[in-house]
């Protein structure tokens, strides 16, 4: 029991991961009036980007190649969405089919029509002293891969760049009313292009943390909605770092059930746990109830011109 | 010659599916829904055709395969139901909740094909062949092309003519336009109609995939949809959500994707290359609609708009 609660809450750490930099990164392109469905791109971009930049330096070279590789992506997004005001859920859609296929035919050309399973070496846990000794949850929350502690401090930091600066501020006003800002001299436009990368910069960290920090090799549409996850993850916490993390929380726990129950030697049809996230997800927007708190700007397209 | 006739053939056995999703997304984009879980809505129909050819057949015998195709209609139907009563009841987003009941109907296909319905041997993870009660005859005896092409021509044209020249049409396209306006100049019951153009977008879907069942591969299986739901969107976004036009873009896609099949085939070029065309396409829809509302110096906005207020 107390092996399978273990496994459950490691499980649970690991899966939010990803999760929670993809959601934090939606959170920031949201609160500017803008939404990313594109993200999923930006995520399966970063999987592949780690891949390669690790094959030539190493873990860290990796990460940044999934950054770099995520934020490409949404940069074709922002030309379109941001720049010629495009349908963003239309744009979105697109860029992912892009990113998705991209990444597909980019691999077979790299790696053979096989796709011969190439791994790469992964980050191995650092247990953090003292921490990582406390009973049942120590080992989960702190013998983690770094990069899980990377999201323990983003989450504090975005919460505070956004609440308690200018620029957080200045975000956050473009995502309710863009017309306005453009009055207190902001570019509503240079703020969503910035948001918008900024996502994809996480979104592809995303990416990147499924290689580099799990899987260890890179699969085909190994994202597997992981983007789009993580925007519904954003509605569940309410546009708030804190609440965006505690939602992706929830999700982790969602998809470690699996282990829980495996290391219980249930025999329920696996295909009933690999689905759960997924009805999870349906089940958490409709009681998310109404768009409270919602950017009053999101998905809206006009700009006003002076 | 025969070789061309065969060429021909795959092409517009490839582009039937590829209609149907087609025409899904554009009933559903034209009365403001954006729709992207037609490969999901398609999944659960192919599911349903199996399901009857399979265990119907028997009992119904010559009726098996209109009750294939119609069921399968009717679970694309429901399929997209949950995501419209999502959206006009707990306003969720549909672009999310159809995605996501895309992947559940991977795994209940999943789950299916690995337990109730697969064959009799149990080894592979697909079910028996349907009987030739439930398949589609053959329209040209040499070649894969089935009567499901004649039915999405048809179809095709019929629903060019509703949204055209009928009071539903109107409303779907009134309702599309300006959900706003439609409701206090036009009477028109929005969520209604929104509900409406989900279920016929689903039957739509579901019956691409009964239609795949019951005329090309005569069994289900995890991968019968190489995304067809995806590539439907793309399809009827460069046919500027017209009916008519759906059919062309359909044929110039099955044609696209099953040169794709053959390019790998044949020269190893990863077949995934269609979906980024796919994606390009759609982009390039999108700029060339951007250039024509700057060249009127209008803000005119070609595609709908996302309507999140349901």
């Amino acid at each position: 029991m107390t092996d399978a609660m273990t496994a459950f809450l490691e499980g649970t750490i690991r899966t939010a991961t990803p999760l929670a930099f993809a959601a934090l990164g939606e959170t920031v392109v949201e609160r500017s009036g803008i939404i990313n469905i594109g993200l999923e791109g930006s995520v399966i971009a970063g999987a592949l980007a780690g891949l390669i930049a690790a094959g030539h330096g190493g873990v860290w070279n990796g990460f940044a190649g999934a950054a770099l590789g995520g934020m490409l992506v949404s940069a074709i997004f922002a030309l379109f969405a941001v720049g010629f005001r495009s349908d963003q859920i239309i744009t979105g859609t697109a860029v992912s089919m892009l990113a998705l296929g991209g990444t597909g035919t980019f691999y077979r050309l790299l790696y053979g029509a096989s796709g011969a399973a190439l791994t790469t070496p992964t980050l191995s846990p650092t247990a953090i002293p003292f921490l990582s000794t406390i009973p049942v949850v120590g080992t989960a929350l702190f013998a983690q891969p770094s990069v899980t502690y990377a999201v323990y401090v983003l989450i504090p930091v975005l919460w505070w760049w956004m609440y308690h600066t200018h620029a957080g501020l200045a975000l956050r006003a473009v995502g309710e009313n863009p017309n306005a800002t453009i009055v207190a001299g902001i570019s509503p436009r240079r703020v969503q292009l910035i948001a918008v990368l900024i996502g994809g910069l996480l979104g592809g960290i995303s990416g990147g943390t499924l290689v580099l920090a799990q899987a260890g090799t890179f699969a085909e549409g190994m994202s597997a909605g992981r983007g789009f996850i993580a925007i519904a993850i954003v509605v569940l916490g309410r546009w708030r770092p804190w609440g965006v993390a505690g939602a992706a929380l929830i999700f982790g726990a969602a998809s470690a059930l699996q282990y829980f129950f495996q290391a219980l030697g249930s025999h329920l049809p696996y295909q009933l746990f690999l689905a759960f996230p997924y009805v999870l997800t349906l089940v958490a927007l409709a009681t998310a109830r109404g768009r409270t708190n919602a950017p009053a700007a999101l998905g809206q397209r006009t700009l006003q011109t002076f | 010659m025969t070789a061309h006739l065969t060429l021909l053939a795959d092409i517009l056995v490839r582009a039937t599916p590829l209609i149907l999703t087609g025409l899904a997304v554009a009933v559903a984009f034209r009365g403001g829904v954006l729709n992207i879980g037609a490969d999901g809505q398609l999944l659960v129909g192919a599911t349903a055709a199996a399901w009857v050819g399979i265990v119907l057949t028997p009992t119904v015998g010559v009726i098996a395969l209109p009750l294939a195709l119609l069921l399968g209609a009717v679970a694309g139907g429901l399929w997209a139901f949950v995501a419209a009563y999502l959206r006009t009841r707990f306003h969720v987003l549909e672009v999310i909740s159809t995605i996501m009941l895309n992947f559940v109907a991977v795994y209940v296909v999943s789950y299916l094909v690995r337990g109730p319905l697969q064959e009799p041997t149990h080894i592979y993870p697909q079910t028996d062949t349907i009987p030739s009660a439930a398949q589609l005859s053959r329209l040209l005896t040499s070649t894969r092309l089935h009567w499901g092409f004649i039915l999405a021509i048809v179809l095709a044209v019929g629903i060019w003519w509703i949204i055209r020249y009928t009071a539903a049409g109107f409303r779907l396209r009134a309702t599309g336009a300006n959900p706003y306006a439609a409701a206090s100049a036009g009477r028109i019951a929005i969520r209604q109609v929104t509900t409406k153009a989900f279920i016929a977008s689903g039957m739509l879907a579901g019956l691409a995939g009964a239609i795949e069942v019951c005329g090309v591969t005569f069994a289900l299986y995890e991968n019968l949809s190489p995304g067809y739901g995806y590539t439907g969107i793309a399809v009827a976004l460069l046919a500027d959500l017209n009916p008519l036009g759906v059919i062309v873009s359909g044929i110039l896609f099955g044609a696209l994707e099953s040169g794709a099949s053959a390019l790998q085939r044949d020269a190893n070029v990863p077949a995934t290359m269609a979906t980024v065309l796919e994606a390009t396409l759609i982009l390039l829809v999108m700029a060339g609609a951007y250039i024509r509302a700057r060249r009127k110096n209008s803000s005119a906005l070609i595609t709908p708009s996302l309507s999140i207020t349901g």
